[in-house]
């Protein structure tokens, strides 16, 4: 079953012609991802060849809008590679052709163009928006939709939902013995389609996911909010891990969204939000690791 | 990117936002012209010598100051000019035009990460600190939701007014004042619009008399004229960011030992935490930066951000931290190798290696050939901090 992203799901990608798209298409079509197409108006009706998991060439088609893309292929998933001067109108086109998961990759594209798309989203309320500046999700052995390397992790029973990436790929590595139903990068932006909360309600749901770790960082409340919500809401084990505790206030982290503001924003108070709400919240990466691994060990 | 209150000022102006009139002033001279342009000593007229600087508190600092006179205002700029205000040193002052203040109110717009919408809020309780406001009295301070889409038009001014309660003699000129606020918000790429206090004079106008504006790093791409002021900002600040940035690298000084280089920020910045916490057994070492190579990690890249960080004379050892993600550890590997190969003599203090991920053992095998005597290559994150910290307090 997993989260968001199925073998079933079909890709396509926005920004599939240019250097990263292409890269990151092959490294999807590899892992054994159905991409069904890729979007560009100026190159709509060529085909772009590209070598499928079984080593054989296969011709993924260029179209000219999402609309179209979808029309043609039945496309339910869009990974969007364009520059951020151009994310905001291919978030938007994505939305009004109503493809169910619209998963953007592209890092620092202006918050005034990632709210006003995803007030567009909840407007329609017919797409799931992840991102901005996130690699996107991958649900392990069933299809990848972004730019997690897909060999780390086999699929198992642990739910990631992270703001970073790399942080993602060591707690993936880190747990390879176990694996996972699916790993959630949600991305380090202020605002950001998919949230902790909405990636841990799906996981609750989810009767393929036993366990959750959560990865949080400092800046905004959504750890806290999350905390509030796995009380009200999660009866599966939660892990958790927070960076940032190092941080000074009032510079901003690598992430857009990564700065401690004052008092609020802190690492500490998210640590604290999470342990009061029951969440076992580990030290460093390997710590959560190893608390993870006491939880699946305990479940078995 | 904050803005200078004189900066703001401009940004308000230039949307029609009611203004008082203000020059910025560098030296006690230019202070002394400003204030004679704006007519202080004639007819009784004040002026006011603000310091410029990106913290609050100035006022209480000594940083604000009333002058009667050309004179006056040159001599209290020669006192703010050059002034430390909570670490911060005054380069320039405002000379703004003096203010009869009838009534003081609190106006501002802001991103509202947690709602992922924009959030006004309005107070005819101005003056004091909004955060102590919001603490003491929050119903004094209303809160209107702002869609993204729609900005803050007329109805939604008159919403904010209405929540707030300002007095009908007022209203319909705070309203205008919200509407082209929202302007200035959506225009400038803005996260934060703030005008603390917007005043009443005494003949019945309303005015922001002071304004903090901060600006979306993300989008200094549509405002070339603001990005450049960036760039002269960051270049007159700490030597080592600047350097940093020059090299397009993401950096951010901080007071320890070791040195830190990683990839991904969340990697890095959990980099920092592992050694503050390793450095605890060691007389309390502290990491000495923040530096994301990001994903490509080339031998150029990890030379750049190599040579900022030796370029520090506080780090006593470094710890490179990498994950193999989309990078192979190989690759990572031999760009440590090229990267000392590059500094030659310049690299002098010892480096801690931990590589992870995709084709670690290659990476390993590639760092044990090479057996750089700066090099120790440590398997685990948690170990390699640990003699990260060890070595720095050595």
């Amino acid at each position: 079953m997993a989260i968001f992203l199925t073998s079933e799901s079909k890709v396509i990608v926005q920004g599939m012609t240019g250097s990263e798209g292409r890269k990151h298409t092959q490294r999807m079509l590899t892992s054994g991802t159905t991409v069904v197409g890729g979007v560009n108006p100026k190159k709509a009706g060529e085909t772009v060849e590209f070598t499928g998991a079984d080593g054989a060439p296969v011709q993924v088609p260029v179209f000219g809008s999402v609309a179209e893309a979808v029309k043609e292929t039945g496309a339910d998933v869009t990974v969007i590679f364009v520059p951020a001067a151009g994310t905001k109108s291919a978030a938007i086109e994505a939305i009004d052709a109503e493809v169910p998961l619209v998963v953007v990759i592209t890092e620092g594209v202006p918050v005034k163009d990632t709210a006003e798309f995803f007030a567009h989203a909840q407007a329609k309320g017919t797409s799931r928006v992840i991102g901005p500046n996130c690699p996107g999700l991958i649900t392990p052995g069933a299809s990848n939709a972004g730019i997690i390397p897909a060999d780390i992790t086999p699929a198992g029973r642990i739910g990631l939902v992270s703001k970073s990436g790399t942080l993602t790929y060591q707690m993936m590595y880190e747990l390879a013995d176990f694996g996972f139903s699916t790993c959630v990068g949600i991305g380090g932006d202020p605002i950001i389609g998919t949230t902790h909360i909405d990636a841990l309600a799906a996981f609750q749901a989810d009767p393929d996911t036993d366990a959750i770790v959560m990865i949080g960082e400092i800046g905004g409340d959504a750890e806290e909010r999350a905390a509030a919500f796995i009380k009200e809401h999660v009866t599966k084990p939660v892990i958790g891990y927070v960076a940032g505790f190092t941080a000074p206030e009032g510079k901003t982290m690598g992430h857009a969204g990564a700065i401690v503001s004052g008092s609020s924003g802190t690492a500490q108070a998210k640590k604290e939000a999470l342990e009061a709400a029951g969440v076992k919240v580990g030290r460093t990466p390997s710590e959560t690791a190893a608390l993870a691994r006491e939880v699946m060990k305990s479940l078995a | 990117m904050d803005l200078y209150e004189y900066q703001a000022r401009d940004l308000f102006e230039s949307h029609g936002v009611p203004v008082l009139p203000g020059l910025v002033a560098t030296t006690p001279e230019e202070a002394r012209a400003a204030a004679e342009k704006l007519g202080a000593g004639v007819d009784g007229k004040v002026v006011v010598v603000k310091a410029q600087v990106k913290v609050g508190g100035r006022g209480k600092a000594g940083g604000v100051k009333v002058a009667k006179s050309p004179d006056e205002a040159e001599a209290r700029a020669k006192d703010i000019l050059g002034m430390d205000i909570k670490g911060h040193t005054v380069h320039k002052v405002m000379i703004a035009a003096g203010a009869d203040i009838a009534t003081e109110y609190y106006v501002s717009l802001l991103l509202d990460r947690a709602e992922r919408r924009y959030l006004a809020m309005a107070s005819v309780e101005g003056g004091m600190e909004i955060e102590q406001l919001a603490v003491e009295r929050p119903e004094a301070l209303a809160r209107v939701a702002v869609d993204p889409i729609t900005g803050i038009d007329a109805a939604k001014a008159d919403e904010i007014v209405k929540t707030a309660g300002f007095g009908e003699d007022v209203a319909a000129q705070v309203a205008d004042v919200l509407v082209k606020l929202g302007t200035v918000y959506r225009k400038a790429d803005a996260t934060l619009v703030e005008v603390n206090p917007l005043v009443l004079t005494g003949d019945g106008r309303v005015v922001a008399l002071d304004g903090k504006v901060s600006l979306d790093d993300n989008a200094s791409f549509r405002h070339p004229d603001t990005a450049a002021l960036a760039e002269e900002e960051a270049a007159a600040g700490d030597p080592l960011e600047a350097k940093a940035r020059a090299s397009h690298l993401n950096y951010v000084k901080l007071d320890g030992e070791v040195g830190i280089i990683g990839n991904g920020a969340g990697l890095v910045m959990s980099t920092l935490d592992v050694v503050a916490q390793a450095g605890e057994e060691f007389g309390g070492v502290k990491p000495a930066n923040f530096l994301d190579i990001g994903g490509g990690a080339s031998a150029q890249v990890m030379a750049n951000g190599l040579d900022v960080i030796l370029g520090d004379p506080q780090v006593k050892s470094v710890f490179v931290n990498v994950f193999g993600g989309i990078t192979a550890c190989d690759e990572v590997a031999n760009g440590i190798v090229q990267a000392l190969e590059i500094l030659g003599d310049e690299a002098t203090k010892p480096l801690v290696v931990r590589l992870d991920g995709n084709n670690v053992v290659e990476g390993r095998r590639i760092l044990a050939e090479a057996a750089h005597p700066l090099v120790t290559v440590v398997d685990t994150m948690d170990g390699a901090a640990r003699k990260a910290a060890e070595l720095a307090a050595a």
